[in-house]
């Protein structure tokens, strides 16, 4: 959080050095403005998409779908995670972690992998990270969301012409980077001691 | 392809309503409970976005934005990757609003459906903010060597940037 805070000072400080140099000094003010105002247009317009899709979400919840998602999972699971397996405490919240992921539920999934983190931890008894738990952080920080509803109705609010059009390069997109994460922490899991 | 995207929202919707209607679940009532959370959510996104797009307006209103995507072009062109994406990638790692923000302002300058705003769209969609993650999850599970999590989940960031621009250009180039 440190650093972000030096970013958003030095992107201002930034602003007015190069507005200074090249003379657009008079559109930073503007800018600001604009900017203000389109945080606030911005936000009232994803809020209807995000608030349908938070219903549909906790629907799914509620009908016991998110949870069939979670078993679903699990023989899958229980290859990449072979220590979980033998625990079903962390086997359970891990499987909910990577549905609650799929299906964009971020409230559950961060508990339950906070959970799957502290179970990873005891089963291996060590103070590093082991590389199950590296592979969990790894698939959390790729996402795998199956819906990504946000940037859907922020293409919509901008006038795209089939906001949801991109569904089809992001799951491509996703399932790339979540691969070649995996792959990564397995090849290099060689070269850290654990 | 482009079709099942454009279908998925509806289809699941229905999916998810019939499904909840044949278990017994309140329909209405799950709907409207979890849109009341959805409310909560963008209530915590307005005040981020409110500190962030300013800062960010300025910044391209000065001109640096165009200079820092300039400078870099001729190596990302190489990479298939449009410049104007080089401020969401840089913040992306880092903070969820802040890359929401830089995202916004790239989607409303180049437009939605040109390249540089579809693959901004797309990156935004298939990538997380890696640092939080990291730092929630070694920090509630108590970890103090995070081991090679960071780099490989750096270099999962870097896939999702580079596959998306591929496959954006590989859909409407």
């Amino acid at each position: 959080m440190l650093l972000f805070n030096y970013i958003i000072v030095l992107m201002v400080v930034f602003s007015i050095v190069f507005g200074a140099l090249n003379g657009n000094l008079t559109a930073l003010s503007a800018a600001a403005v604009a900017g203000a105002k389109d945080a606030v247009t911005l936000s009232l317009s994803l809020c209807g998409m995000i608030c349908l899709w938070c219903g549909v979400m906790e629907l799914m919840r509620r009908s016991g779908l998110s949870g069939k998602l979670s078993r679903l999972l699990r023989p899958m699971l229980a290859k990449l995670y072979p220590t979980a397996a033998k625990d079903p405490e962390t086997m359970d919240a891990l499987s909910s972690n990577v549905s609650a992921n799929l299906l964009g539920l971020g409230n559950a999934a961060t508990p339950a992998g906070i959970k799957a983190a502290v179970g990873l931890k005891r089963l291996s008894g060590r103070a590093s990270a082991s590389d199950e738990l590296c592979l969990l952080v790894v698939m959390n920080s790729a996402s795998i969301q199956l819906l990504p509803v946000t940037v859907a109705s922020l293409r919509a609010s901008f006038g795209a012409s089939a906001p949801f059009d991109i569904l089809p390069a992001v799951w491509l997109s996703s399932l790339l980077s979540v691969s070649a994460g995996i792959f990564a922490a397995k090849l290099l899991a060689r070269f850290t001691r654990p | 392809m482009k079709l099942l995207g454009e279908l998925a929202v509806p289809i699941i919707i229905a999916f998810v309503m019939v499904y909840s209607l044949r278990r017994g679940t309140d329909v209405f009532g799950g709907m409207t409970e979890g849109a009341k959370d959805g409310l909560k959510t963008v209530i915590g996104i307005l005040p981020a976005l409110i500190t962030l797009l300013p800062c960010i307006y300025m910044l391209r209103a000065s001109g640096a934005v165009d200079a820092l995507c300039s400078l870099l072009s001729p190596i990302l062109a190489r990479l298939g990757i449009p410049a104007e994406t080089v401020p969401l990638m840089l913040l992306r790692p880092l903070s969820g609003s802040g890359a929401l923000a830089v995202g916004s302002d790239i989607i409303k300058s180049s437009g939605a459906d040109s390249f540089a705003g579809r693959c901004a769209a797309v990156m935004l969609g298939s990538t997380e903010t890696t640092f939080y993650v990291i730092a929630v999850y070694f920090g509630a599970a108590g970890i103090k060597n995070s081991r090679h999590a960071i780099p490989a989940a750096l270099i999962a960031d870097l896939t999702g940037f580079l596959a998306a621009a591929f496959f954006v250009r590989l859909f409407w180039g």
